[in-house]
């Protein structure tokens, strides 16, 4: 087990090194960089010094460097915790993103545990009562999350939200919480903020994890097992429980590895639709502003995000599931 | 042999029939057995395939829309980008049949616009005194068929200066329903167009891994394991802002449909590689081999067509996405830009909380997202279904 552990581990650093690499030279790939777009402002205003300037900002910026020097120093820094300047108004990268991080983590780990509870009680119910009217439901509920752009979801909630529950939304808390300490006043203006964003993100996912686990537990409930536990009189419940959904639940865990990036695209995607004050909007700007250092960070961190809750569901797994602890990890 | 045995004397004639002897005379097949037993791969998925009722459905609506896109100057009423500047934001006209209770064939009432003084929305009224008759197999406005060739023949038209928005118009002006209706070339052949690139990489990727397995299998599964593990849409987002903004808006379609392909191919890459893995230690592998057959013949010619079928059934549940992902990102502002049109593009103009509450009908593009990606769920479980007749 531990072996298990450490490979991952050290798989772990070179994964992260090529991504953290790609990412940096992906963002600086297109010709100009963030100093043009402002200069060319000044220019237009007629800045006599906009040129000295732009050499100034790029020096300021080491622009004027290599591309691969400026990731070395850049990938230096991440473990000083420093990402270097953020080209848009000249402030560290760590000022921006530190409450930006944090809310979106808070949200994104919401975002799972939504999935996974309501996945959970919808596919044991639908996979229970297999054509009945509650698994139609279901598997339309699904097909539904499945098909509608999660953006347009955002949307349309965000209106019905506004006008018939007068939730206030656009933003993760009322405005007087902001920049304010914590309280549990601004606790549960947040939560309250939190329902349509986590609602939406997680819709998508749980189609595909109700399909998951109706289907494994339908195989399961098949089972010879099953039937000679019924034929015992066990009580349905706990026949249920103990024996086929300890199968079913396994591929549950092992999803996290596929959630997790599928929630943090779709966390994107949704934060810019509702304004939130989260990493996606941020990190479009950075992407169309070229703001290398500010988008190659959060790209790192979602990065860094994703291997973890990669590691976690494998540890989960292992520890589920005596097969994987034991050997047979290297196919598959 | 002694010669004590009586022979025959009589001459009973002997019968023999020479019709040659059938071994299964007992248990004689019926015509359809036959068939069934005769027929090939491809046949008993096809039956199998029929069986499948929504797949089926969902089958024949995919067909309609891809041929729409074949004749969207025949369907759309207007052009493009026609802008009709006394009608903008006109919500849909609906059809009627009837007017005054008299029979009519299929028209529209005439917009009136006026303008709401308090909030200066324009604000549009049916003029039931002016029905105006829809034309059919008409002349209409002109166009060039396929960028080709001039034309103005239309499925229906406006009356003689009349409109006809079935879907409203958006800000421009333009008539929703043609956009929708020339959108679908560019929203249908991405995904299309973006599933082939990537089920050749897979191919190629996958099957090197597989086949040769060693280093080549290390390098190719770590790279599925990266692509796989980081969230695709930031990633399609940093490639698409790496797209030069001076590239004509047909080479930014190429380059999405690449970058779309290009995150795609390792779930499909994991699989051929799997399949091939187990298949190389069969017999008829090895035998090929020891008659000097080349890798590439191994693979292509015996190897990938035992497993075809699911490739392409796996390939086609994976459409949904890539057309999701192009609908995302165009909406981002970070995809496809006019003058080409997806629904996506479209849909862009729908970012507004404001839109959704006032010109309602700037959301529609999204019906035909859902429903070709419902259709092409369908469709591809129904494949997946049909993929191994023999089970």
């Amino acid at each position: 087990m531990l072996n298990y552990v450490i490979r991952r581990l050290l798989i772990m650093v070179p994964t992260l090194f090529v991504i953290s690499l790609l990412v940096y030279v992906i963002i600086d790939l297109p010709p100009g960089d963030c100093v043009t777009s402002q200069i060319d402002e000044l220019l237009s205003r007629g800045d006599p010094d906009a040129l000295r300037r732009a050499d100034e900002l790029r020096h300021l910026y080491g622009l004027d460097q290599d591309l691969l020097i400026r990731y070395f120093r850049w990938i230096g820094g991440v473990f000083r915790w420093d990402f270097g300047l953020s080209c848009q108004d000249t402030v560290p990268v760590r000022d921006l993103i530190g409450e930006r991080l944090a809310l979106t983590m808070v949200m994104e780990s919401c975002t799972i545990l939504f999935i996974w509870t309501v996945s959970f009680i919808i596919g044991v119910y639908a996979a229970t009562h297999q054509y009945q009217l509650g698994d139609y439901v279901a598997s339309f509920i699904g097909f539904i999350g499945l098909a509608v752009p999660n953006f347009l979801l955002a949307l349309v909630l965000l209106y019905v939200g506004k006008v018939y529950f007068g939730l206030s939304i656009g933003g993760l808390m009322d405005p007087e919480f902001i920049d304010k300490p914590f309280s549990w006043g601004k606790f549960w203006s947040v939560a309250q903020h939190l329902v349509i964003p986590v609602i939406v993100i997680g819709t998508s996912g749980t189609a595909g994890m109700i399909r998951r686990l109706r289907a494994n537990l339908l195989d399961e409930l098949q089972k010879q097992y099953v039937v000679t536990g019924r034929a015992k009189g066990l009580p349905p419940l706990k026949l249920l429980i103990k024996y086929p959904l300890r199968h079913a639940i396994n591929p549950f865990v092992a999803d996290i590895g596929h959630l997790l990036p599928e929630v943090i695209s779709g966390s994107v995607i949704v934060s810019v639709v509702l304004s939130l004050p989260t990493t996606g909007p941020m990190l479009l700007g950075a992407l169309k502003t070229q703001d290398v250092n500010l988008a190659a960070t959060f790209l790192l961190f979602v990065a860094v995000l994703t291997v973890i809750g990669m590691l976690v569901s494998d540890l989960l797994l292992a520890a589920l599931d005596p097969r994987i602890r034991f050997g047979a990890t290297s196919e598959k | 042999m002694s010669d004590t045995a009586e022979r025959p004397t009589s001459n009973t004639p002997h019968y023999v029939n020479a019709a040659p002897w059938d071994p299964y005379v007992s248990e004689k097949l019926t015509a359809e057995q036959e068939k069934y037993y005769m027929a090939g791969q491809w046949k008993l998925m096809w039956w199998r395939f029929r069986r499948h009722r929504p797949a089926v459905v969902s089958a024949a609506f995919l067909a309609l829309m891809y041929f729409s896109c074949l004749i969207s100057e025949w369907i759309a009423p207007y052009d493009l980008q026609t802008r009709h500047i006394k009608s903008i934001f006109a919500p849909p006209q609906a059809v009627h049949l009837f007017h005054e209770g008299r029979f009519l064939g299929p028209f529209v009432y005439a917009q009136k616009m006026t303008r709401d003084m308090d909030t200066l929305q324009r604000v549009y009224t049916e003029d039931l005194g002016n029905p105006q008759p829809l034309r059919f197999f008409c002349r209409g406005e002109s166009y060039q068929f396929w960028g080709v060739i001039p034309g103005s023949f239309h499925l229906v038209c406006p009356a003689e200066d009349g409109t006809f928005f079935l879907l409203g118009t958006d800000r421009l002006g333009r008539d929703m329903f043609s956009r929708i209706v020339y959108a679908a070339r560019i929203s249908l052949t991405i995904g299309v167009i973006g599933i082939t690139l990537s089920f050749t990489l897979a191919l190629i990727l996958g099957g090197l891994a597989g086949y040769y397995g060693g280093w080549v299998d290390m390098i190719v599964q770590r790279l599925t394991e990266i692509l796989k593990s980081f969230p695709h849409l930031p990633l399609w987002l940093a490639l698409s802002a790496a797209l030069p903004v001076t590239w004509s808006p047909l080479l930014v379609y190429f380059g999405i449909t690449l970058i779309l392909a290009l995150l795609d191919w390792p779930s499909l890459g994991r699989a051929v590689r799997s399949k091939l893995l187990s298949l190389r230690e069969e017999d008829y592998a090895m035998a090929a081999q020891m008659m000097g057959a080349k890798p590439g013949r191994i693979i292509g010619r015996h190897l990938l067509p035992g497993f075809m079928s699911h490739l392409i059934a796996s390939a086609t549940l994976s459409i949904p996405s890539m057309i999701l992902a192009e609908t995302a990102l165009s909406f981002l502002g970070l995809g496809l830009r006019p003058p080409i049109t997806s629904w996506g593009v479209l849909l862009n103009e729908a970012t507004d909380i404001n839109v959704v509450a006032v010109n309602w009908w700037l959301m529609l593009p999204v019906v035909p997202v859902i429903l070709v990606i419902l259709a092409y769920q369908f469709m591809g479980d129904g494949m997946r279904d049909a993929a191994d007749p023999y089970a």
